[in-house]
């Protein structure tokens, strides 16, 4: 009886200790996610518009997978080609992983982006990833639950009738559709990595 | 005598190393900022300009303690949430931000100034910076 209760009072706190550690939520800034970190993570806003692959395209479709939103449009002559190569490094280098991230990228010019425009434009750099455009209203409702700013400007190429000045920023959702990180334009490739590394390595 | 009283200030603004208590530069939307926007009153919250410096002042933290939504910086902010964005190189970031009258948020992170002469024109322009504050 003896043995069983100092056995007992040796391997009950092993027990919690271990659970404790097994469980405990450490925020994502302390792990060390190299963008911006939102604490407490809340549920990334939900969208459904048309698809590059013609098809309806909803954040909760990809519910399981790391995803990756952007903002942008195909007629961009600098920021959206710039981050658009630095994902299709990032998807290199993240190698078989990468069939868990997919990249949206939510247009910000409904006027000349098609869902077979942005089909053509992102199977340039890569054809997984998937665009998305809607009516002005529907894009304008998902730019205001993810707090971009996009407007129309005139652009500095003559050939093109207008420019659109938006966010910068990526948006990163993880496999259980939270809202975790914001990766300011710029960011190395590596540090991105890094980020898609901890948030696959988190859902499972 | 004078130049005695000229020189140690500028001197010791120079040998002095910059440190700073925390790596962190927090923003905060106070509670109840929404409501005295409504009634009227302006306040900005953010600077149109953030300065960090890598490796000593290098995070950026907005909190939104008020109880609504708002965009804060680049995004927007769920009420009694943090955004935390460390910069670890040198470098002029752009973000939208529809608090400013400009639209814009610019975040310019600073090498750590080492040298005698780089803490000298870094606390020079930091004083300038501070007394061109409306």
């Amino acid at each position: 009886m003896n043995k069983t209760l100092l056995v007992g009072a040796l391997v009950l706190p092993l027990v919690a200790l271990g659970t404790h550690f097994a469980f405990r939520r450490t925020p994502l800034a302390e792990q060390g996610l190299r963008s911006g970190t939102f604490e407490p993570p809340r549920e990334a806003p939900a969208f459904s518009l048309d698809g590059s692959s013609g098809k309806k395209l909803s954040l909760r479709d990809h519910l399981g997978k790391v995803v990756i939103v952007e903002f942008g449009y195909t007629f961009c002559e600098d920021v959206c080609p710039v981050t658009l190569a630095h994902l299709t490094e990032v998807y290199r280098k993240l190698g078989s992983a990468a069939r868990d991230v997919q990249l949206i990228y939510v247009t910000v010019d409904p006027g000349r982006d098609s869902p077979e425009r942005l089909r053509e434009h992102l199977a340039v750099f890569n054809a997984s990833f998937l665009g998305a455009t809607g009516t002005p209203d529907e894009l304008k409702a998902v730019q205001k639950a993810y707090g971009v700013v996009a407007r129309q400007v005139v652009s500095r190429n003559h050939a093109l009738a207008y420019a659109v000045d938006h966010s910068s920023s990526l948006y990163l959702v993880d496999r259980q559709g939270k809202l975790r990180g914001l990766v300011p334009f710029g960011t190395p490739v590596d540090d991105i990595v890094h980020d898609l590394d901890l948030l696959l390595k988190m859902g499972t | 005598m004078v130049a005695g009283v000229i020189f140690t200030p500028v001197v010791v603004a120079a040998m002095w190393p910059v440190t700073f208590d925390s790596r962190e530069e927090l923003f905060e939307i106070p509670k109840g900022t929404w409501a005295r926007r409504m009634a009227g009153e302006k306040r900005e919250i953010l600077p149109s300009e953030i300065h960090l410096l890598v490796g000593i002042r290098n995070v950026l933290m907005l909190k939104n303690s008020d109880d609504v939504p708002q965009i804060f910086g680049p995004t927007l902010m769920m009420p009694g949430q943090t955004l935390r964005i460390p910069f670890t190189r040198p470098s002029e970031n752009y973000f939208a931000c529809t608090a400013h009258a400009s639209g814009q948020l610019v975040v310019v992170v600073e090498a750590t100034p080492t040298w005698p002469w780089n803490r000298l024109s870094w606390r020079v322009r930091r004083m300038l910076r501070w007394l061109s504050k409306p």
